[in-house]
């Protein structure tokens, strides 16, 4: 078990620059989650820390080791490939004792190890089929096994739910977590699939364009996101933003075209400033017409059972914000002005230009 | 599919069958004049049933060839076939191998160049260059050598291109997990491209076995000793131009013994064949 260490880390293909800069201190034992659109760099950097990606500047360290020269052998990690990467020719008991082959441990060593993991990962009764004898969610418990016969100092993973069905892949998660507890080695994990993030996190990484967009613990992602990325990436439906400008002395949100959304608590500083007012879906609530913040036009509904999906518009001519809210009571009115309010601790402000978040 | 009518049943049958008959007929003549006398067979009409010299005639062409035109013993000269047959497939898989190994697995100035040139060469066959090869087997002093038979035949583009096909279908992250697993590049070679590529390799030697043992005009360039002859150019040497009589049975009966390996090859590899032809262990 080790720490990693990311400092400035760069990465171009030629004249592309996928990642521009990253640091991170994982700690020894650490869960990150490294979580971004597809194309924001967050599997090449994994692929650095693995070393089957040559960094262009900066520095990775794993445990006091630079690492950025070493082979991926002797950096003392184990991936799990998106594809699980077994080899097909091998049963499932060569494809976990392949490394240890190499490094040339004895064969009862290898047959500890192998043993041990095939019982933890519940495939004792699998060893000697091929891989394509197994389902998708054996194969990735192998892929897995693979991983942890070599005790590395970090597991790295690589989308390695994405292959499987939603079902499997939630059961796959708490087996995951289940591992991580168990083993605490620390674990690099990449995906784009946001529940997973905030479910296995213990520090997630969002990544945009080959930026930090916010490191932090899920809940502090969620609660307070640093910039309108986070907050349209994190949270389904994604925030409501709605552009304006703070006026009536820091009471009142406007914009063109009658939109008028009522602050909760007033920003006197923030008078007269363009700001985006962002406001989860499910934190807006129904109210009494006197007491509302927003009154959307309610353009459909989506009835989940558990709760509905309200969508609408704000101001006239469906030129204002998209809005969305998830309500718990059960919506009659399918068509008007739908009367919101939201609270106070619930309510972000970010800089339009910068995207960043204005702090309180 | 098309839809079952008795029909078009029995049409289809008529068909396979007419194939049947075109393909069997002459194989069919082939062992019945081997099974014959010298004056049987040279009567007209041939009779097409068989006669009575089958053990004599193969022991006479298998000991001591054809006598009247002076040939080797066909036994020996399907030894020296089978060398060739054996030698140019397994020179061609490990050489193209090998090839497209390097070609697809390392990142090196002048890959695609080299890619090129080898694929190039598929626009070449051994007919084109035949004269240049005869002058350079000539000079190494390689005429009338199993190394002079064999070499020539070994280089393949084909064979590079059909594993550098297989080879860029294995997915990446194969290599990757190898990587991080420990091994080198040999090891991965061995441990995962090798047995990866087992079903091609047979598809493939199969196919070569056939090319190897057929090869007809550069055998027949660089033997002149009769103990180089391979089986198909016996066939060619024994019969006889001129005045001297061709003895056919014993024709006849060497052609059904070059015959046989192939057969053999196809039918014991066949489900190796087949394999490498349609499925990829992926």
């Amino acid at each position: 078990m080790a720490r990693v260490s990311i400092r400035n880390v760069h990465k171009s293909f030629g004249a592309v620059n996928v990642i521009q800069g990253i640091s991170m201190e994982i700690g020894d034992g650490e869960f990150i989650v490294m979580v971004g659109p597809s194309g924001c760099g967050k599997s090449t950097l994994l692929r650095m820390v693995a070393g089957l990606e040559t960094i262009t500047s900066g520095e990775i360290a794993i445990g006091e080791r630079v690492v950025n020269n070493l082979e991926p052998k002797d950096r003392n990690i184990a991936m799990v490939f998106q594809n699980y990467a077994l080899y097909p020719h091998m049963s499932v008991y060569d494809n976990m004792a392949y490394g240890l082959k190499i490094q040339k441990r004895s064969k009862a060593d290898i047959d500890t190890r192998v043993q041990r993991a095939a019982e933890i990962l519940e495939l004792s009764a699998l060893l000697a089929r091929r891989p394509r004898e197994l389902s998708g969610g054996q194969r990735q418990r192998v892929a897995m096994g693979r991983a942890i016969v070599r005790e590395p100092s970090v597991f790295l993973f690589d989308e390695p739910l994405s292959n499987l069905d939603a079902k499997l892949r939630v059961q796959m998660r708490s087996e995951l977590q289940e591992l991580h507890q168990r083993l605490r080695t620390t674990t690099l994990y990449v995906t784009h699939d946001q529940v997973e993030a905030m479910t296995l996190a213990q520090r997630m990484l969002v990544m945009n364009a080959g930026r930090t967009e916010q490191i932090g613990a899920p809940l502090e992602v969620y609660s307070r996101p640093a910039s309108t990325f986070v907050a349209g990436f994190i949270g389904s439906p994604p925030m409501n933003l709605i552009a304006g400008r703070i006026a009536d002395g820091g009471r009142l949100l406007s914009s063109d075209g009658d939109v008028h959304v009522r602050l909760p608590s007033p920003h006197a500083d923030l008078d007269g400033r363009k700001v985006l007012l962002g406001v989860r879906p499910e934190h807006l609530e129904a109210c009494e017409e006197s007491s509302a913040a927003l009154r959307p036009d309610i353009d459909f509904i989506e009835l989940l059972g558990s709760d509905s999906l309200v969508y609408g518009h704000l101001g006239a001519d469906r030129r204002g914000a998209r809005i969305a809210a998830r309500l718990h009571t059960s919506v009659v009115a399918r068509q008007g002005r739908l009367p919101l309010r939201f609270a106070a601790e619930h309510m972000h402000l970010f800089d339009p230009d910068s995207g960043k978040r204005l702090e309180e | 599919m098309v839809e079952r009518r008795r029909g078009l049943d029995l049409l289809a049958y008529a068909i396979l069958s007419l194939g049947v008959v075109l393909v069997a007929l002459p194989l069919y003549a082939t062992f019945v004049a081997s099974t014959q006398s010298l004056d049987q067979i040279l009567k007209v009409p041939m009779s097409l049933v068989p006669g009575s010299e089958l053990v004599a005639n193969y022991t006479a062409v298998l000991t001591s060839g054809s006598g009247r035109t002076a040939s080797a013993p066909v036994g020996h000269m399907m030894l020296v076939s089978l060398v060739v047959a054996l030698v140019v497939p397994a020179g061609k898989i490990v050489i193209s191998l090998l090839s497209a190994f390097a070609i697809v697995y390392f990142r090196f100035p002048g890959r695609m160049f080299f890619f090129w040139m080898i694929f190039i060469t598929l626009m070449l066959p051994v007919e084109v260059r035949i004269v240049p090869t005869y002058a350079v087997i000539a000079r190494l002093d390689l005429l009338n050598t199993y190394a002079g038979l064999t070499i020539p035949l070994v280089a393949s583009a084909t064979a590079t291109f059909l594993f550098r096909q297989f080879f860029m279908t294995i997915p990446d992250e194969l290599a990757e997990a190898a990587r991080i697993d420990g091994a080198g590049p040999m090891r991965f070679f061995w441990d995962i491209i090798v047995p990866l590529s087992r079903t091609n390799m047979a598809a493939l030697f199969v196919i070569l076995f056939i090319y190897g043992w057929n090869q007809y005009l550069w055998p027949l360039l660089i033997t002149t000793d009769e103990s180089m002859y391979t089986v198909v150019i016996g066939i060619r040497r024994m019969i006889a131009g001129g005045d001297a009589a061709t003895e056919w049975n014993l024709v006849m009966a060497t052609a059904m013994l070059a015959m046989l390996p192939p057969a053999l090859v196809v039918l014991l590899m066949q489900k190796w064949f087949v394999k490498g032809l349609v499925e990829t262990e992926k």
